[in-house]
């Protein structure tokens, strides 16, 4: 294939993930290094340096829309940064070290974990005043958030499990190229007791400062490929623009389904070809 | 949180949401200025990224991508697009020390102190 030809491909295959990955809340993370290595042939270590890349684009670009929402928490996730950041330097140190094989296995049951994951109906466990956490009292954690009734205050929990949990979403983060968002909106909403609003847009926060972690460590080690993460940069993050703005419009639960379908089919060639060696 | 005065989170996270959106429009731009250059001069060769090489020296530090992006290589331009793209989430979390500094909240500069450190380490950590 010519280098205009692989372009035009991965662009268009990058376009359709970031817009899919948009429209369902999964980021269009989690199918990229599926979509170059399984598709295209692409070496595993430069698909997860590409998809890095565009995972920061995406965060950083819905950065702004969410702001204006006024739902996210600056004080949370400057604090579980740290926790996700030392895990993605961590992660990028693992990627380094351990086979292809092991990075194949290890993302296909991240995204089978996705699939189920997306088809669950999220479910608020809120904390209870008595709930509060004094570490979290201590970091000035609870807030509040808008709504129709004014502002609605909410209490932390569980900060130290959050943090945990977030060390490993960082190192997944690092040595899949993925963001991670589904496990750190599991560590804010379930563990920690934040609303389900808050986790998601204090997540995206997170996403931009955990990728850019190890996306220096994947540059100076030579994993990032201009000519290949220019497609799936700009591919991605035109489609997940164009997802933000159809999904007021659209809420379809069968999209759902079939991206979820989708991910489960990849998942379970990525297992497959890693364990009979062809990744 | 009403900490009073001119400088608050609500306001701190508008300028951070612009300062994020600034950086996406000018990395995009650099990649794609890139990418025009990249494809007319390269656009008809074959490539197999199946084997892993690693990209050359000059391509994975910024002296060396700023060196060949102002020779106008097409990758060049690209990766330097690409480095500002890196650099954004790390001057969003550099402005928040700032930010928390004129809030007053020491704890939170030492927080954010923590998160920067390990950022400026991981993109200095290929001269280890």
């Amino acid at each position: 294939m010519s280098v205009l030809e692989l372009t035009v491909w991965v662009s268009g295959g990058a376009f359709a993930a970031g817009f899919l990955g948009s429209l369902t809340g999964l980021g269009g993370g989690v199918v990229i290094v599926p979509l170059l290595t399984l598709v295209f042939g692409v070496n595993i270590r430069y698909a997860v340096g590409a998809s890095l890349v565009s995972v920061i684009a995406t965060s950083s670009g819905a950065a702004a829309a969410y702001v204006k929402e006024g739902f996210s928490n600056i004080r949370i996730g400057m604090f579980l940064e740290i926790a996700t950041s030392a895990g993605a330097l961590f992660g990028a140190w693992l990627a380094g070290v351990v086979s292809t094989g092991a990075i194949g296995i290890t993302f296909g049951v991240v995204l089978l974990y996705s699939a189920w994951q997306s088809l669950r109906q999220p479910r608020d466990v809120p904390c209870g005043e008595q709930e509060r956490d004094r570490w979290a009292t201590r970091l000035k954690m609870h807030g509040s958030y808008p709504s129709r009734e004014g502002p609605r205050r909410y209490s932390v929990r569980h900060v130290p499990e959050g943090f945990g949990l977030m060390l490993g979403a960082g190192t997944l983060s690092g040595l899949l190229g993925i963001g991670s968002g589904a496990v750190k909106v599991i560590a804010m909403d379930q563990a920690m007791g934040i609303p389900f609003k808050v986790s998601t847009t204090t997540s995206n926060f997170m996403i931009g400062v955990t990728a850019a972690a190890s996306a220096g460590v994947y540059l100076s080690r030579g994993y990032v490929d201009p000519g290949l993460s220019m497609p799936v940069m700009l591919g991605v993050l035109a489609g997940s623009i164009l997802g933000t703005r159809v999904l007021v419009a659209a809420r379809t639960r069968s999209l759902r389904l079939v991206f979820a379908a989708v991910i489960g089919v990849l998942a379970v060639e990525m297992i497959y070809n890693s364990v009979t060696g062809k990744l | 949180m009403d900490r009073g005065g001119q400088w608050n989170d609500r306001r701190m996270e508008v300028i951070i949401g612009n300062l994020l959106r600034a950086g996406v429009i000018l990395s995009a731009t650099l990649v794609a200025a890139g990418a025009i250059l990249y494809l007319a001069r390269h656009g008809g060769e074959r490539v197999d990224r199946g084997v892993f090489r690693g990209e050359p020296a000059d391509l994975r530090s910024a002296g060396g991508i700023l060196r060949y992006a102002f020779g106008l290589s097409g990758r060049g331009i690209i990766q330097l697009g690409l480095l500002v793209l890196i650099a954004t989430p790390v001057a969003r979390v550099a402005f928040s020390v700032f930010a928390f500094l004129r809030e007053g909240d020491r704890l939170y500069v030492g927080v954010t102190l923590v998160v920067l450190a390990l950022l400026l380490y991981s993109l200095g950590v290929g001269r280890l």
